[in-house]
C-alpha cells in the first residue's frame, strides 16, 4: 500500500506505537490480556453475557450502577497504586551512579498516569458510587431523576478509563503532570499522542461527570419522600448535594479549559502559546477555578460519610446538625475564592497573593467547626469502634494533621519556600488519603451490607485499616521532612545520598499500604464465601437512623414497597422509636424506569471518537462523530422508558421479606 | 424553600408510610435549566480568556480593522426574530395547534440558519484576509468564543428538526410540549450569550 | 458538551405524564419582549457606530449597562423566570451561576492584570503588546 494510504487509513498509529521493546509494559500488556481472556473465557463457560448484560450493563437502578462505578474505582485503584510503587521503587534507588529502573521519559508518564488516575479514576468514581448507591434510599426514592442518563454517565467514565488503560500499551500517556500545564503540554514540547490521551479521557469522563452532577442535584431537589424538609435531610444527603453543585459548576470550567488546550494543539491557535500573544498563566489561573472546588467535591461526600457514621456508631444524634449543614454550604461557597494559591510563586503581587492566602485560611473555620461536631457526637456516646467507626477515628486523627500543613502552605511567604516541593506532596496526600480514601472505605463498609445483604468480614477489615494509616504515615512523614530539605516533585534521580534513607522508608511506607489494599480485597473475598455467617435480614445491621435502613438488604428493585412519610431527622430511627409496624398487605403496583442499551453504544461510539481523534484517524472520527449524533437522535425517538412492576411481583417479593423476618425472632 | 409537595397534612401526622401511589414532580425542566447554568460557565470561561486575551494582536489587526458592524447588526436582528417566533410556536403548541406549531418552528430554524450563513461568511472573510483563529491571541479567542455560539446554534437546529418530526409524529403531547419547552430554554440562552458577543465583542472591539 | 445537548432533555421514563407548572409566557409578554430588545439592540449599535458620546470609555460603559438590561428582559420575557418556578430553585441557580461568572470573570482579568504589571517586559516588542 502507499504510503499515503496507510496515514489516511491509521493516521498517526504505526506498529512503533505499541511498545514491544518495553519489557515492563509488555508484561503488564501480557498479564492483562491473559487476565481479560480468562474472564471472557468464564463468562462464555457459565453463560453469564446474557445475565450480565440485561441485569448490569443495560441497567438503570442506581444501586446497580453505584456498584458498578465502585468496581470501575477499585480496578483503577491497583493501576494507579501500581504506579505508586513504582515511583517509590525508583526514588528509593536512583541515587548517584544508579540510574534506577526507570527511563526518566517513562518515569514523567508514571507520575501523570498517577495522579490522573487517582484523582479522576478513583477518587470519583468512589464518591458518585457511593452517592449513587445511598443518596436515594436515604430520600426514600425509587430511582433518580433522569435513569437513563445515570447509566450513560457511568458509560462515559468508564470510556475515559478506557482510554487512559489503552495508553498503556498503544502510544504513551502524557509527560506533563496530572494537570498538564502548557507550554509544556503544547505541540512545540508535546507533539506526541501523550497529551491528546490525556485530553479526551478526561473530556469523555467529563461528560459523564457533569450529567451525573445534574441528574443528583435534581434528584435530591425533587424526589424527597413527603415530609423530608431541606433541614431533615441526611447530612450524607447535604453533602452530597453540595458536593453535585459543585460538579455542575466546575466541569463546565474544566471542559472548557482543556478545550482550548484542544484547539492550541488541534487547530494551532495561540491560547496558551509562548509568542502570537498567548499566555500559559491564563491555562493555569482558569485549570485551578476548576482544581480548587474539585478537591472539595472529593471531600465532601466523606465529610458525610463520617456524619453518617458517628452518629450511628455513637448511637447519638448527630451533634450540631444544622452547624453541620451550614459549614457545608459555607465550604462551597469559598472553595470557589481560594484558586490562586495553587500559584503563589507565579508572580502576582502582594495584594493578590494575601487575599488568596486569606481565604484559605477562612475556608478553614467551617472545617474546624465540622471535626467539633463529630468530636461532640462521640463525647458520651455509646461508641462501638466497628470498622467503619475506626476509619473515621483514624481519618480525624490524620486529616487534622493534613489541614494544618495546609494551613501552613496557605501563607503566601512559607509557600514560596515550599511550592512544588516534596512538603506539598506530602499535605495533600495527607487530606486526600486521610479524608477521601478513608472516607469510602467507611462508606464502602458501611454500606456494603444495604449492596449486597451481608456484611463485610471485620477482621481483615481492621488488618486493611492498620496497614493503611500506619503505611499511609510511615510513607509520607519522610516527605514532609524531605520537603522542608527542599527537595522538590516529579524528580526521578538524585546525586545527594543522605536523602535516600527518607525515600527508602517511604518505600517502606507504601508497601504497607500495598498490604492494606490486598486486606481489602482479601476482605472482600473471604466475605462473599463467608456470605451465610455475615448474612443480615433485617436490612438494619449498624442499628442505623435513615430511611435506607428501613428497607431489606439488598433493596427491591423498587426500594420501598410505600413511599416513607418523614416526620423528623433521622427518620428510620422515629420511625424505629414509634413502634412503627412493617405493612404486609394493600401492595399496588409499582411504577419504574425500564432498562436500555442507549448508555453503553453511546460512551463505546465516544470512545471510538476519542481514539481517532488522538491519532489523528481523521475518517473514522467523522464516522464516529455522525454516528454518535445519530444514536442520539435515534434514542429521543424511544419513548417507551418505563414499566409497571405488578402487585403480585411486589406481594411476592414483600412475603418473602416478612417470612425472614419471622425467622428471626 | 420547602416546597409545598413536601408539606404534611393533619391526617399524614402518625403514619409513615403512604399508601397511594407517589408522583414525584417532574425534574426535566428544572435539570435543563442546571445544565444551562453549567454550559453558561463554559461561556464564562471563553468570555473570561477573550477579556485577558481580547488585546494581544501580536502585531495583527484588531476588532476595529475587522469588525464590519451591519452585518452584525443584521445577525443579531436574525437572532432576535428567532427569538420571538419560537416565542410564537410554544405559545401555538400550549394551545395545542399542531401546524402553526410547525410552521413557526420552521420559520425560527430558517432565522437560525441564515444567522449560521451570516456567521460563516464573516469567518470565511476573515480567514481569507489572513485574519485567521492562528493570527493572534485575540483572534484565537474571537473566533472560539463566536464559534461556540455558533456550534449551539448548529446543534439547536438540529435539534429543532428532531423535535418538529416528532410533534409530526405524536402531536403535542406532554412529553413533547416538555421538550419543546426545554429547546425554547435553549433557543433563548443562546440569544442572552448572543448580547454578550456583540455588546462586549464587537461594539467594544471598535471603540 | 455536545453530548449533554442531545441527552439532558429527555424525559425521565419513571414519570412520564405527570404535569408541570412551569413559566408560560402570554403573546402580551413575547411581544413587550421583542419590542424592548429590539430597542435596548438598536441604542448601543447606534451609540458606537455613530459615535454620540464624547469618550470611548462612556459609550463602553452604556454598551454593558444595556447589555445587562437586555439580559433581564430576555430573562424575564424570554425565558418566563420568577421567583416561583419550580420552587424558586431555577432563580436560585440562575443567582449561584451569576456570582461564579462574576468571579470567574473578574478574577481572572484581576489575577492576570496584577501578574502583568509585574512581569518585566521582555524587549520593545513586548512592550507594544503590553494592555
Amino acid at each position: 500500500m502507499s504510503p499515503d494510504l496507510v496515514k489516511f487509513i491509521f493516521g498517526r498509529l504505526t506498529w512503533e506505537a505499541i511498545p514491544l521493546h518495553e519489557p515492563i509494559l509488555l508484561g503488564t500488556f501480557i498479564v492483562v490480556a491473559l487476565g481479560g481472556l480468562a474472564t471472557l473465557g468464564l463468562l462464555t463457560r457459565y453463560k453469564l453475557w446474557g445475565y450480565l448484560w440485561r441485569e448490569w450493563l443495560t441497567s438503570v437502578d442506581h444501586k446497580k450502577i453505584g456498584v458498578m462505578y465502585i468496581i470501575l474505582a477499585i480496578i483503577m485503584l491497583l493501576r494507579g497504586f501500581a504506579d505508586a510503587l513504582m515511583m517509590r521503587a525508583q526514588q528509593a534507588m536512583a541515587f548517584g551512579d544508579n540510574a534506577g529502573y526507570l527511563p526518566s521519559h517513562h518515569y514523567d508518564q508514571i507520575f501523570t498516569a498517577h495522579g490522573v488516575i487517582m484523582i479522576f479514576f478513583v477518587a470519583m468514581p468512589l464518591v458518585t458510587g457511593l452517592m449513587n448507591l445511598a443518596v436515594p434510599l436515604q430520600i426514600g426514592a425509587r430511582d433518580v431523576a433522569f435513569p437513563f442518563l445515570n447509566n450513560f454517565s457511568f458509560w462515559m467514565t468508564v470510556g475515559g478509563a478506557v482510554t487512559v488503560m489503552l495508553s498503556l500499551f498503544v502510544g504513551e500517556f502524557a509527560r506533563t503532570g496530572w494537570l498538564a500545564y502548557p507550554p509544556l503540554s503544547n505541540l512545540a514540547y508535546s507533539p506526541d499522542v501523550g497529551v491528546d490521551y490525556y485530553i479526551w479521557a478526561l473530556q469523555i469522563a467529563g461528560v459523564g461527570t457533569t450529567l451525573s452532577g445534574i441528574n443528583l442535584v435534581v434528584t435530591i431537589i425533587k424526589m424527597r419522600a413527603p415530609g423530608m424538609s431541606l433541614m431533615k435531610m441526611p447530612v450524607f444527603t447535604w453533602t452530597s448535594l453540595c458536593t453535585n453543585v459543585l460538579i455542575v459548576a466546575t466541569f463546565p470550567i474544566l471542559t472548557a479549559t482543556l478545550a482550548l488546550l484542544t484547539a492550541d494543539r488541534y487547530l494551532y491557535t495561540n491560547f496558551f502559546t509562548n509568542d502570537f500573544g498567548g499566555n500559559p498563566m491564563m491555562y493555569v489561573n482558569l485549570i485551578w477555578i476548576w482544581g480548587h472546588p474539585e478537591v472539595y467535591i472529593l471531600i465532601l461526600p466523606a465529610f458525610g460519610v463520617f456524619s453518617e457514621v458517628v452518629s450511628t456508631f455513637c448511637g447519638k444524634r448527630l451533634f450540631g446538625y444544622s452547624s453541620m449543614v451550614y459549614a457545608t454550604v459555607v465550604i462551597t461557597i469559598l472553595s470557589y475564592l481560594v484558586w490562586l494559591h495553587h500559584f503563589f510563586t507565579m508572580g502576582s503581587g502582594a495584594s493578590v497573593n494575601s487575599f488568596f492566602g486569606i481565604t484559605t485560611m477562612i475556608i478553614s473555620i467551617p472545617t474546624g467547626a465540622k471535626i467539633f461536631n463529630w468530636l461532640f457526637t462521640m463525647y458520651r456516646g455509646r461508641i462501638r469502634y466497628e470498622v467503619p467507626m475506626l476509619w473515621t477515628v483514624g481519618f480525624m486523627v490524620t486529616f487534622v494533621i493534613g489541614g494544618m500543613t495546609g494551613v501552613l502552605l496557605a501563607v503566601p511567604p512559607a509557600d514560596f519556600v515550599l511550592h512544588n516541593s516534596l512538603f506539598l506532596i506530602a499535605h495533600f496526600h495527607n487530606v486526600i488519603i486521610g479524608g477521601v480514601v478513608f472516607g469510602m472505605f467507611a462508606g464502602i463498609t458501611y454500606w456494603f451490607p444495604k449492596a449486597f445483604g451481608f456484611k463485610l468480614d471485620p477482621f481483615w477489615g481492621k488488618v486493611s485499616f492498620w496497614c493503611w494509616l500506619v503505611g499511609f504515615w510511615v510513607a509520607f512523614t519522610p516527605l514532609y521532612v524531605l520537603g522542608l530539605m527542599g527537595v522538590t516533585r516529579r524528580v526521578s534521580h538524585f546525586e545527594d545520598p543522605s536523602l535516600q534513607i527518607w525515600f527508602v522508608i517511604a518505600a517502606i511506607g507504601a508497601v504497607i499500604i500495598l498490604c492494606g489494599i490486598i486486606a481489602f480485597i482479601v476482605q472482600i473475598v473471604v466475605s462473599v464465601l463467608n456470605r451465610e455467617a455475615l448474612r443480615d435480614e433485617t436490612g438494619d445491621p449498624w442499628g442505623g437512623r435513615t430511611l435506607e435502613w428501613s428497607t431489606s438488604s439488598p433493596p427491591p428493585a423498587y426500594n420501598f414497597a410505600f413511599t416513607p412519610v418523614v416526620h423528623q431527622l433521622d427518620a428510620w430511627w422515629d420511625m424505629k422509636a414509634r413502634g412503627y409496624e412493617r405493612p404486609t398487605t394493600g401492595y399496588i403496583p409499582i411504577h419504574m424506569p425500564a432498562n436500555t442499551g442507549a448508555g453503553v453504544i453511546l460512551a463505546g461510539i465516544s470512545t471510538v471518537l476519542g481514539f481517532a481523534l488522538i491519532w489523528h484517524i481523521w475518517w473514522l472520527a467523522a464516522v464516529s462523530f455522525v454516528a454518535l449524533a445519530a444514536a442520539a437522535i435515534a434514542h429521543t425517538f424511544n419513548f417507551k422508558r418505563d414499566y409497571y412492576i405488578p402487585a403480585e411481583e411486589v406481594v411476592r417479593v414483600e412475603d418473602a421479606r416478612t417470612e425472614a423476618l419471622r425467622s428471626l425472632t | 424553600m420547602a416546597s409545598h409537595a413536601h408539606a404534611l397534612t393533619e391526617a399524614d401526622k402518625n403514619r409513615f408510610h403512604m399508601t397511594e401511589e407517589h408522583h414525584p414532580e417532574n425534574g426535566t425542566l428544572l435539570g435543563f435549566w442546571i445544565y444551562l447554568m453549567s454550559d453558561c460557565l463554559i461561556f464564562a470561561v471563553l468570555f473570561a480568556t477573550y477579556a485577558v486575551l481580547g488585546r494581544n494582536y501580536a502585531a495583527g489587526p484588531s476588532g476595529a480593522d475587522l469588525f464590519d458592524l451591519p452585518l452584525v447588526a443584521v445577525n443579531t436582528g436574525l437572532l432576535l426574530f428567532s427569538s420571538i417566533t419560537y416565542g410564537f410556536a410554544m405559545l401555538s403548541a400550549q394551545a395545542g395547534r399542531k401546524t402553526p406549531t410547525l410552521v413557526w418552528l420552521a420559520v425560527t430554524g430558517l432565522f437560525g440558519l441564515g444567522f449560521l450563513s451570516l456567521e460563516l461568511y464573516e469567518f470565511h472573510h476573515l480567514i481569507h484576509e489572513g485574519a485567521g483563529p492562528q493570527r493572534s491571541a485575540f483572534l484565537s479567542s474571537f473566533f472560539t468564543l463566536v464559534g461556540t455560539h455558533g456550534l449551539h446554534v448548529t446543534f439547536g437546529i438540529i435539534w429543532l428538526v428532531t423535535l418538529m418530526v416528532q410533534v409530526g409524529q405524536r402531536g403535542l403531547d406532554e412529553a413533547m410540549k416538555r421538550r419543546l419547552m426545554c429547546l425554547s430554554m435553549f433557543w433563548h440562552f443562546l440569544d442572552v450569550i448572543w448580547i454578550g458577543v456583540f455588546s462586549f465583542v464587537y461594539l467594544l472591539g471598535v471603540l | 458538551m455536545t453530548a449533554a445537548g442531545h441527552d439532558t432533555h429527555h424525559a425521565p421514563g419513571a414519570h412520564e405524564g405527570h404535569g408541570h407548572d412551569a413559566g408560560h409566557g402570554s403573546l402580551k409578554d413575547y411581544v413587550i419582549g421583542f419590542v424592548l430588545a429590539v430597542i435596548l439592540t438598536a441604542i448601543p449599535f447606534w451609540l458606537v457606530m455613530g459615535r454620540v458620546l464624547p469618550t470611548p470609555q462612556m459609550t463602553a460603559v452604556a454598551v454593558m449597562g444595556l447589555a445587562v438590561i437586555q439580559v433581564l428582559v430576555h430573562m424575564i420575557y424570554f425565558l418566563h423566570m420568577n421567583s416561583r418556578s419550580e420552587g424558586g430553585w431555577t432563580l436560585l441557580a440562575l443567582m449561584f451561576t451569576l456570582i461564579l461568572v462574576v468571579i470567574t470573570l473578574s478574577g481572572s482579568l484581576w489575577v492576570m492584570h496584577n501578574l502583568n504589571t509585574h512581569m518585566m517586559p521582555l524587549d520593545a516588542h513586548d512592550m507594544k503588546q503590553m494592555p
